[in-house]
C-alpha cells in the first residue's frame, strides 16, 4: 500500500512533478502493482544468490589510454543552453543560500 | 508480384541474379509507404537522404544487404536522423553518433529507411504510449499492433519495410510480431551490442530483427551479432552463419511443453492453434514432452521490479541539460529537473519511474530488488535445467490476439499481455515468435520457440521447419 503522502515523497526523490489527480491515481495503481508483486513471497529464496546479469560478465577492464571521443560541437548541439563548449544550467549558488 | 511484398531474402536473390533494379525496389517501398502509412502510422520519421534515382544495383552488389532498406525502432541512435523514443523528451534529439547495430547494417550495405513508432521509451505493449500517435495494426483498423516495437512490426506486416530492427525488454519484439503476423527474434542477452540503444532496463534490453520470413531473421542475425568494445555486456562468441540452419528438419529434436504456461487461462483459439502447430512438429519427427517450469507469473512480478528499478536509474539522465528539451518554466536547478521531467515524460513512463524509485528507496531494496534478483536466479536455473534435457521449449507468444485500441486501461491488465514473453528476458535466453495461424476475426496468432543461451541457430531451424510445414506464404492484410 502506497498512500498519497508516500507518492509525493517518491515523486520528489525522482524529481517528478505530479498533479494532484496523478498522485491519487498513482497511489491506487502502484498499490495494486505492489500487491501483484507480493506473489514473489511464495518463492523461497533464502540461500539463493542474486543474478544481476544472466550471462557470465565480470568486471570488464581496459587500458587507461586517451582515445578519440565524440566531437564536442556535435554533442553540444542538443543542449538547450550552452556556452564556451559547455552545457549551461541555471545558477546553483542562489538556490543553496535559501 | 509487387516488389514491396517480397521478403528480404527474395530481394537479395533477385538482385544477385540481376532480375530487378535496386532503384525499383526502393521506389516500390516508398510508394507503398506513401499509400498506406497515413493509415498505419508505423513511422515517426523517414530518411529523407535516400536519393532513389541515384541508387545503382552494382554499387551495392558485393555487400551482404545489397543496398536494401532497413527500418529501425526509434530508440536506436542514428547520426543525423532524430531519435525520439516516441517521447516529447527527445522530440528534438539528434544523436551525435550511430548505434553499433546501425553502423553494422550500414557497413553490410543496408540503407536506413526510417525510424519506427514505439511505446514511449519502450514502455508498453500496444504502442499507444507513443507521445506522438498510436500505430494501427494492419490486420484490423481498430486493433493495436502490440508493442513496444509496434511500428517496426506494422511496417513489415504492411509491406513498408522488408525488415526492421526492434528491441525486446519483456517481449517488445515478439509480442508485436505475434500481433502483426510477422517473425521476430529476441537474441540471447549479450549477442547483440546495445551501444546506442536508448537504455530502458539495461540487464534485460536486447536488439533483434523483425521480418516476413525466418530466412530474413537468419540474414539479419549474421549482420548484427558480435562483441562490441563499446558494450561491455556484449559477449565474444563464435556466432555461426545462421543461414546454414535454414533446414527443414526437426527429427529427434526434443521439444518441451511448459505445463504451467498451458495451465493458465488464455484465449482458446490461440491455444488450439499453438497445440496444432506442436502436433505438426511432432509429426515431422520432433520428440515432444510436457515439462514443469517455474510459473510465468513469478517472472512477471520480478520483471516489474527489475525493469522499473533499472529504468528509474537510466532515465535520471533526462534532466533538461543534454537532450534537447528544457522546460521554459525554470527558475532554479531543481525546477529545471522536475518541470522538464513533468513536461517531457508521459504517464506510463512516470508510473514506472515511480515504481522503480520506490523499490530502490531506503528500506525497500532487500524486499524488492534483491528478492527479484534472487527470483531471477531461480528462473534462470530452471531454464538451464530444462535445456539440459530439451533442445527447445514452445508456447504461445501472447495470451490473446491483437486487442482493441483503448481497450486495456488498467496497467496490470496491460502488463499481463507479456506473461509468456517476460520469462525469456529474465533468464536472458533467446526466443522467436512466428505466425502459426489466424483467429476467427482474421487476426494473426504467434508461436513462441525458446532455446538455451546462444543457441539461436536451433530456434531458427525449428522455426524454419514450422514455417515450411504450415506452408505459411507471406500474407498481406487488405489495406485500402
Amino acid at each position: 500500500m502506497i498512500d498519497q503522502k508516500e507518492v509525493k515523497y517518491i515523486a520528489n526523490l525522482a524529481s517528478l512533478k505530479l498533479s494532484e489527480d496523478q498522485v491519487k491515481k498513482f497511489s491506487k495503481q502502484l498499490s495494486d502493482i505492489l500487491d501483484y508483486i507480493e506473489k514473489l513471497d511464495e518463492l523461497k529464496t533464502d540461500n539463493i544468490r542474486p543474478t544481476s546479469y544472466t550471462v557470465p560478465v565480470k568486471n570488464v577492464l581496459r587500458d587507461d589510454v586517451v582515445k578519440d571521443s565524440l566531437d564536442i560541437k556535435k554533442v553540444l548541439k542538443n543542449a538547450p543552453e550552452r556556452s564556451n563548449n559547455q552545457f549551461r544550467v541555471p545558477k546553483i549558488m542562489d538556490e543553496e543560500k535559501k | 508480384m509487387e516488389l514491396y511484398k517480397c521478403s528480404l531474402s527474395e530481394l537479395i536473390k533477385m538482385l544477385k541474379e540481376n532480375r530487378v533494379k535496386l532503384k525499383d525496389i526502393h521506389e516500390s517501398i516508398s510508394f507503398r509507404i506513401s499509400n498506406v502509412d497515413k493509415r498505419i502510422k508505423a513511422f515517426v520519421s523517414l530518411n529523407n537522404n535516400i536519393k532513389i534515382d541515384q541508387l545503382k544495383t552494382k554499387d551495392y552488389i558485393d555487400d551482404y544487404l545489397k543496398g536494401l532498406p532497413v527500418a529501425f525502432k526509434d530508440n536506436m541512435s542514428t547520426e543525423g536522423i532524430k531519435t525520439t523514443c516516441s517521447s516529447k523528451m527527445l522530440k528534438k534529439y539528434n544523436p551525435p553518433y550511430d548505434a553499433t547495430v546501425v553502423k553494422k547494417v550500414k557497413k553490410s550495405g543496408g540503407i536506413i529507411l526510417g525510424k519506427t513508432n514505439m511505446d514511449e521509451y519502450a514502455m508498453g505493449s500496444s504502442t499507444e504510449n507513443s507521445a506522438f500517435f498510436p500505430t494501427v495494426n494492419p490486420w484490423g483498423k481498430n486493433r493495436v499492433p502490440g508493442g513496444s516495437s509496434g511500428g517496426s512490426a506494422a511496417a513489415v506486416a504492411a509491406g513498408m519495410a522488408p525488415v526492421a530492427l526492434g528491441s525486446d525488454t519483456g517481449g517488445s519484439i515478439r509480442q508485436p510480431a505475434s500481433f502483426c503476423g510477422v517473425v521476430g527474434l529476441k537474441p540471447t542477452y549479450g549477442a547483440v551490442s546495445r551501444y546506442g540503444l536508448v537504455a530502458f532496463a539495461s540487464s534485460l534490453d536486447q536488439i533483434g530483427p523483425l521480418a516476413k520470413k525466418v530466412d530474413d531473421i537468419a540474414i539479419m542475425m549474421n549482420v548484427i551479432t558480435g562483441k562490441d568494445k563499446n558494450d561491455s555486456t556484449s559477449i565474444n562468441n563464435n556466432y555461426p552463419d545462421y543461414t546454414k540452419y535454414l533446414k527443414n528438419d526437426v527429427k529427434g529434436m526434443k521439444i518441451g511443453i511448459p505445463n504451467q504456461y498451458f495451465e493458465m487461462e488464455f484465449d482458446d483459439q490461440v491455444r488450439n492453434s499453438v497445440i496444432s502447430a506442436v502436433k505438426k512438429l511432432e509429426e515431422a519427427g520432433a520428440e515432444v514432452k510436457k515439462v514443469d517450469v517455474t510459473g510465468a507469473e513469478y517472472a512477471l512480478a520480478a520483471y516489474y521490479i527489475i525493469a522499473t528499478a533499472e529504468a528509474s536509474s537510466n532515465l535520471a539522465r533526462y534532466d533538461g541539460v543534454r537532450y534537447g528539451l528544457r522546460s521554459d518554466n525554470v527558475n532554479n536547478l531543481r525546477d529545471m529537473f522536475s518541470e522538464t521531467r513533468k513536461e517531457g515524460f508521459g504517464e506510463e513512463v512516470k508510473r514506472r519511474i515511480m515504481l522503480g524509485t520506490y523499490v530502490l528507496s531506503a528500506g525497500y531494496y532487500d524486499d524488492f530488488y534483491l528478492k527479484a534478483q534472487k527470483v531471477r536466479t531461480l528462473i534462470k536455473n530452471d531454464f538451464n535445467k530444462i535445456f539440459k534435457e530439451f533442445d527447445l521449449m514452445v508456447s504461445p507468444t501472447t495470451p490473446s490476439t491483437a486487442f482493441k485500441l483503448g481497450e486495456k486501461r488498467d496497467p496490470l491488465e496491460m502488463y499481463a499481455a507479456d506473461i509468456f514473453t517476460v520469462p525469456v528476458n529474465i533468464a536472458g535466453i533467446p526466443a522467436i515468435s512466428i505466425p502459426c495461424g489466424f483467429d476467427n476475426k482474421g487476426l494473426p496468432i504467434g508461436f513462441q520457440i525458446m532455446g538455451p543461451h546462444f543457441k539461436e541457430e536451433k530456434i531458427i531451424q525449428a522455426a524454419y521447419t514450422l514455417e515450411k510445414i504450415l506452408n505459411l506464404d507471406i500474407k498481406y492484410p487488405e489495406l485500402k
